[in-house]
């Protein structure tokens, strides 16, 4: 072997951790905090251990794990989207207008929410690269303006009910006993996990988030990669709308109210760095399935759910400070 | 007709007029050495060959065709590469995503999915390059932040080599490396002379500038002071050229 050729890395748990890394493109932490969570829950709540609650969990996870994915290829940019639950609500509410208040066929639903969410996630991006807002204000800006404007469509501001069937079953059906929504979450983590790991948009994408200037002079078009991205998290915002919608069988403009806090701590448990540059959709799906074991978890204890609110806060603050340390060490000169 | 000829170039930033009319021709298989003071506008005229920023005014030709409006990319494409002052890495990519960035080859997975970065072939490329280079690298798979300076410089170079470029522009190439570095950074130079790549390198250091260089050209405040054949001239002379004191 030459002198630069790999040297493996030293001690045993590196050479794990680096293998879970560069091969399978996911945290080795994130899985055993999972692993170390399920112990724990299954310990302290007899309920915990069955597979009807895993399904409830997984079920429960799918409308975050769709948003987080979503934010992890936007964290991976070094970029920031706090419109994803606005978007959601708005989402599910334009897709049930079309297909109730309006009577177009079914899978104007789908249609719907998929565009409302993608065209939202695209106006966001117009504003962050063509007039350069910080993405932090535009999408704090569009939480605001997408909730108003799914208010305004649904009458009186309540929930439109009465979804057709095939709108009904993408929710609540359970194709080979699997839920719908939980099959959807893995086409949607399966796809986007090629995208960020092994196509070059993924890997432009980690570039303009490690180093902007650096990615624009090697020829890569930062502003245009940007607004893909913005709408492509639309679009994720839109898919979980569609989701959440099909579960409750309403457009509910009030759904996904503070999603964005959870689907952002859970890209970041599952290894994304909120300054961009790196990231792992297997990681977010862990992430979610993270937040949904610890709100299952605190359900079966009967924690209430404010405090639940208190828990994904403080692991939000906590995750970011991990990697603000990890992320330290490797950004130095 | 040269490789590069620059005419006329101004820029300004704001209210600073930082090139003034500056005139560069650079013929291929030539080492052109660009010297002058801090803040005479060195990195900001190279930047205006590689396209991150566009001129105010004048022309910057390469082969004979002008570069106005062309994006970085696509001179990259025509055969101009630039080492970066701050080398402009991405330190938390790997030294294979770093010499690659913007041109990693894709393959087809199991047959039938399109679209997937080569990954094996770009490792197996890097090491090659890094080789050439007389390079130490300890893993090729570590985020290259982790790397030492000169392990850094290593990394952009093979970048700015890898894709054969007809221009190479070095800025400050040598100011974070050891001594054994320098020698190879300037052995590498007049390789790339052999093979006929012209570069132009931009140091402070007017001991290497003598020692690898065939023309040595002044900039000061933003115009070219003098412009001079290597062997016909002195540190003496250099230095009066970039102090203004001629
Ligand atoms: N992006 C920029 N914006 C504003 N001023 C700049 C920018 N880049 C360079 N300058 C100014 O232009 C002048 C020349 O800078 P530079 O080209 O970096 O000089 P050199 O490389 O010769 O040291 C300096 O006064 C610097 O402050
Ligand atoms: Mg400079």
């Amino acid at each position: 072997m030459s002198s630069t050729d790999m040297i493996a890395p030293t001690s045993g748990w590196r050479q794990l951790q680096f293998f879970f890394d560069s091969k399978l493109h996911v945290r080795l932490e994130s899985i055993i905090v999972l692993v170390v969570l399920g112990v724990a829950m299954s310990v302290l709540s007899p309920y915990f251990l069955s597979v009807s609650n895993f399904l409830n969990i997984l079920l429960a996870t799918s409308t975050i794990g769709v948003l987080a994915i979503g934010t992890t290829l936007i964290l991976c940019s070094g970029g920031l989207d706090l419109s994803i639950g606005s978007i959601l609500g708005l989402a599910g509410v334009v897709g049930a207008y079309f297909c109730v208040e309006l009577e177009w066929p079914w899978f104007m639903a789908i249609v719907g929410a998929l565009g409302a969410g993608a065209f939202a996630g695209f106006v966001n991006g117009q504003f962050i690269t063509r007039l350069r807002i910080p993405a932090f204000i535009v999408t704090l800006g569009m939480l605001g303006i997408a909730r108003g404007i799914g208010l305004i469509i649904a009458p009186n501001g309540g929930a439109i009910y009465g979804l057709p069937g095939p709108v009904i079953y993408l929710g609540q059906g359970r194709p080979l006993g699997i839920p719908s929504p939980v099959i959807i979450l893995a086409i949607a983590a399966v796809l986007s996990h090629y995208l960020l790991a092994y196509s070059r948009f993924g890997w432009h994408t980690l570039a303009i988030g490690d180093n902007e200037s650096a990615a624009r002079a090697t020829g890569i078009s930062v502003e245009s990669l940007r607004r893909k991205l913005y709408t492509i998290s639309g679009m994720m915002a839109g898919l979980a709308g569609l989701i959440f919608m099909a579960r409750v069988n309403a457009g509910d403009p009030t759904a996904g109210y503070t999603y964005e806090l959870t689907a952002i701590t859970a890209a970041i448990i599952g290894g994304t760095s909120l300054f961009g540059g790196k990231g792992s959709i297997l990681g977010a799906v862990i992430g979610a399935l993270i937040m949904g074991v610890l709100q299952n978890g605190l359900n079966l204890l009967a924690v209430q759910s404010y405090y639940q609110q208190i828990a994904i806060g403080a692991v939000l603050i906590l995750a970011v400070y991990i990697d603000q340390l990890q992320t330290g060490k490797e950004k130095k000169a | 007709m040269s490789l590069l000829q620059i005419s006329g170039v101004n820029k300004h930033f704001g209210a600073v007029q930082v090139l003034n009319g500056v005139d560069l021709t650079v013929e291929a298989g030539t080492v052109v050495g660009l010297v002058g003071d801090n803040g005479a506008g060195k990195s900001t005229l190279m930047k205006t060959i590689t396209g991150i920023y566009a001129v105010d005014g004048g022309d910057v030709q390469f082969s004979g065709e002008s570069l106005i409006g062309v994006a970085p990319g696509a001179r990259r494409q025509r055969g101009i590469e630039m080492i970066y002052q701050d080398l402009a890495l991405c330190k938390q990519q790997d030294v294979a995503a770093n010499i690659f960035l913007g041109r990693e080859p894709v393959k087809w997975a199991f047959g039938f999915l399109p679209g997937f970065v080569d990954k094996a072939r770009m490792d197996e490329d890097a090491l090659k390059m890094i080789a050439r280079l007389g390079a130490r690298i300890p893993s090729i798979h570590r985020p290259v932040g982790m790397f030492s300076g000169g392990q850094q410089q290593t990394v952009a170079i093979a970048r700015a080599l890898t894709f054969n470029p007809k221009l190479v522009i070095m800025d400050e190439p040598t100011a974070a490396l050891a001594v054994r570095e320098v020698e190879s950074v300037l052995k590498l130079i007049r390789q790339m002379r052999d093979e006929g790549i012209a570069v132009i390198l931009i140091s402070h250091r007017l001991n290497d500038v003598f020692e690898v260089t065939d023309r040595i050209v002044v900039l000061r405040q933003g115009r070219i002071e003098a412009d001079l054949q290597t062997r016909k001239t002195q540190m003496r002379e250099v230095v009066s050229y970039i102090v203004g004191a001629h």
